[in-house]
């Protein structure tokens, strides 16, 4: 049994405690936004926010949240699409296949959260995961188009 | 923005807002319904096109849609000659089934050689043109007048004479009835309005929030999910399952056989199935290939390089005789090993089987071939089965040519007749079963006169070919005829950018346990690597300029050369980079041809003392003949990189006790944002032709790199990946 606090709403649901909070989100409450990459915390198709914060939720199980701790996947992000990340991704078209991009648009905006104005050398250290695509160069300027900072290259 | 919802459309009900989640009323389609399924809700105006009564304009793409933006390209042609508003265009996929129902009317499906565009822009052209004269043709047989008074803009039709107008989506059901014109004229590309533009990707919205339906994502009613484990031995076949413990667990429904080879556990959930198959104990017999090694396989190539017997790739002249008479002679071997093509999406299908029918839904780059995957393993006639193909999470090769996962999913639901089955790999599984980058390695040999001039040139590539292990039919005389892309004498599609006087090409076959695949960019990156670097090689070893070496030799290749200097003009070439954060910054250089495109590349890096590589900017330049959308070639000439610098810098697997080592991405690393260097696109499309943009600036990424590192270092790296050799000073 888990009592989780997801996208805003507190949701009691069946499911083994070491279930890792990926599969819970996906299989249980069919929140299929969150993807899986990896399973062991390197990619990042897997981050939700945890009170603000990015985490990988592929390697924390269930039984490390209660109804407390405020959970917001890609779908809670925001309700229209209206995230600075997220009109930044519209207007520089950065998803090529997108499977990494829920993941890559939540350790951003988790980043503009903490830091509001970040240097490309903090983007390039704070934002870890994985694109086979290569979307690289255009997350860097989405970001930075994002914190209101100019674009360089 | 458009809405994107190709197959969605007719697969998706409603979505719940429920914690902004959905779920997916998939109607399955039961036996004898194919023909119903298969019938549009508005009729087509033909093919390719289909105007609904509101003005929205559905473009149909038989090629799939894996991040290459190949989608978005195709509807810009369609539309350019349909003359529609862009704004009202969405696109949706034919399927496999009806393709074949319909004699291939959609061509072929195949998604991979960067030929979405270059192979089939002439007949979906065709078809948007088409379409609009019987649109056009329409309005003016209600009208009564001569169609070639009537004129089109944005999917108004106006009779100016009679100072009328109506719609595409008004007379799209009446056009619909109208003969299919044979004799189709083409806009001139100088003309184009909507196709050459850097329109915005349709695809792009539903990426932004989660709503985007990967294979993965799939819920079917009544479904259930699966987990797998083939033997990690390639080769290999099951001995004995102890399937007791997996079978009292949580959720479990069936532990089954898939095939002779691996073990599948059916659950409630993918988690609980995946956890289950942990506690199967599987006996297997790893065969004939227990004991097989790269460290084994990598002497069978270097044997390999002096053996007697080899298929000829290009000739001219009497290499051997040139480089024996040579006043100067210079050797070097070069080495590029297996690579996975670790899509962010793991493979994955779901399925239904019934005795009458087979239902697979899946990522493919193929519909086709997973077509014919599903039937067979189904062992049911085609015209009974049916794939229905979802945007891909990546694709690089790994879901076209082999459906292994398609036949998996079906000898799955085949033991479970009436459920549908979600088959999901693990990233461990996708690991250990790929369809490898094909191992290679090359010696090449020259012989320059007394000026430095190349004379003669011996490029022997010793190794895998991927013909060989997936179309083994095509091979003729022992000779692949892919292996040597980037290295033909002609053919427009990869030819060696350089005039050597005596030259000999040639390939020793040798292929070891791993079964190979078409990796991004395929035989193009280790061929453009041995070339490229070679040739740097050799212009050190004579003493002149890397550029100015190359460009004695292409006096005959004026579209290679193009590209090579329009990089060269861009970066400066022939003056000092500017240094960054106090290390100098070094160029190096590389150019080739493949997929049609001609590619060349200029890279600048720098190197600390203590051997830390950085890649600070590649310039890339790419003339593809004709460019349909240029914000995505970018992205594409960006996205190559990763690929081919991914592979450079870190990608490797090797092979111990048979089986592959790396699992994950943990021990599988791959180029992240803070290796990422600048990059700069150079787009020069000369017109005439119609090249890829997926997969051609990969192969230039590494050799420039590689170039660049001994103009840094003095240090040449022959073997890859990079991170096997230090760059530490002294």
């Amino acid at each position: 049994m888990a009592k989780l606090n997801v996208n805003g709403r507190v949701i009691e649901f069946e499911v083994e405690d070491d279930t890792p909070l990926l599969w819970a989100l996906r299989e249980q409450l069919g929140l299929t936004g969150t993807k899986y990459g990896c399973g062991v915390a390197q990619c990042g198709a897997c981050t939700v926010h945890v009170d603000g914060a990015a985490v990988r939720s592929c390697s924390m199980p269930v039984s490390a949240f209660d109804e407390t701790q405020k959970i917001v996947t890609i779908e809670g992000l925001s309700p229209d699409s209206s995230h600075p990340i997220q009109q930044a991704w519209l207007a520089l078209d950065v998803p090529q296949c997108g499977f990494c991009q829920s993941g890559m648009i939540m350790a951003a905006a988790a980043l503009l959260a903490a830091t509001p104005r970040p240097t490309e050398a903090q983007i390039r250290e704070e934002v870890t995961n994985i694109c086979r695509c290569g979307t690289y160069n255009r997350v860097i300027a989405g970001i930075q188009r994002a914190a209101g900072v100019s674009t360089a290259g | 923005m458009n809405a994107i919802t190709p197959r969605r459309r007719q697969f998706l009900a409603g979505a719940s807002a429920a914690l902004g989640a959905f779920t997916l009323g998939f109607r399955i389609p039961l036996a004898g319904e194919a023909a119903a399924q298969s019938a549009p809700a508005t009729p087509e105006v033909n093919a390719w096109v289909v105007v609904k009564p509101d003005e929205t304009v559905i473009i149909r793409i038989a090629r799939s849609e894996m991040g290459q933006g190949t989608l978005t390209g195709l509807a810009q042609l369609v539309a350019e000659e349909l003359d529609c508003d862009w704004a009202k265009v969405t696109t949706e996929y034919p399927t496999p089934g009806q393709n074949l129902a319909r004699g291939r009317i959609w061509g072929n499906m195949s998604t991979g050689g960067s030929r979405g565009v270059r192979e089939s822009n002439e007949y979906v052209r065709k078809g948007g043109a088409a379409a609009r004269m019987m649109l056009v043709q329409a309005a003016a047989n209600q009208w009564g007048v001569p169609a070639g008074e009537c004129r089109v803009a944005a999917g108004v039709i106006t009779h100016a004479p009679s100072g009328r107008t109506t719609t595409y989506g008004a007379v799209a059901e009446a056009a619909g009835k109208l003969p299919v014109p044979t004799d189709v004229a083409l806009k001139d590309p100088k003309d184009w309005k909507i196709a050459g533009r850097p329109v915005p990707r349709l695809d792009t919205a539903a990426k932004l929030n989660g709503s985007q339906v990967y294979g993965i994502d799939l819920k079917l009613p009544g479904m259930l999910n699966a987990a797998i484990q083939a033997c990690p031995v390639f080769g290999g076949k099951l001995r004995n399952v102890d399937s007791a413990a997996a079978e009292a667990m949580p959720g479990v429904k069936r532990v089954l056989r898939v095939g002779d080879d691996a073990v599948a556990v059916v659950a409630d959930t993918w988690w609980r199935a995946k956890t289950a198959l942990e506690a199967v104990k599987i006996e297997w017999d790893a065969g004939e290939n227990a004991a097989a090694s790269s460290a084994a396989f990598k002497e069978v190539l270097k044997a390999a390089l002096d053996a007697s017997q080899a298929a000829v790739g290009n000739r001219a002249g009497d290499a051997a005789a040139a480089i024996a008479a040579a006043p100067r002679k210079f050797e070097a071997v070069y080495y590029y090993p297996h690579q996975n093509h670790a899509c962010m999406e793991v493979m994955n299908a779901t399925a239904v089987w019934t005795p009458e029918r087979c239902e697979v839904w899946t990522p493919t780059q193929n519909g086709e071939a997973a077509h014919a995957a599903a039937a067979e393993a189904a062992g049911l006639p085609p015209a009974r089965c049916e794939i229905y193909k979802i945007h891909l999470g990546g694709g690089f090769g790994r879901r076209g040519a082999v459906h292994d996962w398609v036949r998996q999913v079906v000898l799955i639901a085949r033991q479970m007749p009436g459920t549908p089955i979600k088959l999901i790999w693990s990233r461990e599984e996708d690991m250990l079963q790929g369809r490898y980058h094909p191992v290679t390695m090359c010696k090449l040999s020259a012989g320059l006169d007394a000026q430095g001039n190349l004379t003669g040139l011996h490029m022997r590539i010793a190794g895998q070919s991927i013909v060989a292990g997936i179309f083994p039919q095509n091979i003729r005389d022992g000779r692949d005829p892919v292996v040597f892309q980037g290295l033909n004498a002609g053919g427009g599609e990869a030819e060696i950018g350089y005039g050597i006087p005596n030259l000999l090409i040639d390939h020793a076959m040798r292929n070891p346990h791993v079964p190979p695949g078409f990796w991004r960019g395929v035989n193009l990156n280790q061929n453009t690597i041995y070339l490229e670097c070679f040739m740097d090689e050799l212009a050190h070893l004579v003493g002149k300029d890397p550029l100015e070496f190359r460009r004695g030799l292409m006096a005959n290749h004026p579209k290679h050369l193009a590209v090579l200097n329009a990089v060269a003009e861009r970066v400066g070439w022939g003056t000092p980079p500017a240094p960054v954060d106090g290390q100098p910054v070094f160029r190096g250089l590389a150019q080739t041809h493949g997929f049609g495109s001609y590619v060349a590349a200029c890279a600048e890096v720098s190197v600390s003392d203590g051997g830390e590589l950085k890649i600070h900017r590649i310039v890339a330049a790419t003339d593809p003949g004709h460019a349909v959308n240029p914000q995505q070639i970018a992205a594409q000439v960006e996205g190559s990189f990763v690929y081919g610098l991914s592979a450079a810098l870190h990608g490797e697997c090797t092979v111990k006790d048979g089986r592959i080592e790396q699992t994950n991405f943990d021990n599988y690393q791959v180029l992240r944002m803070d290796e990422m260097p600048k990059v700069e696109t150079i787009l020069a499309p000369s017109g005439g032709f119609w090249g890829g943009v997926g997969e051609p600036t990969i192969a230039v990424a590494a050799p420039a790199v590689l170039n660049a590192i001994f103009a840094a270092t003095g240090k040449r790296v022959r073997e890859l990946p990079l991170k096997n050799t230090s760059l530490r000073r002294g």
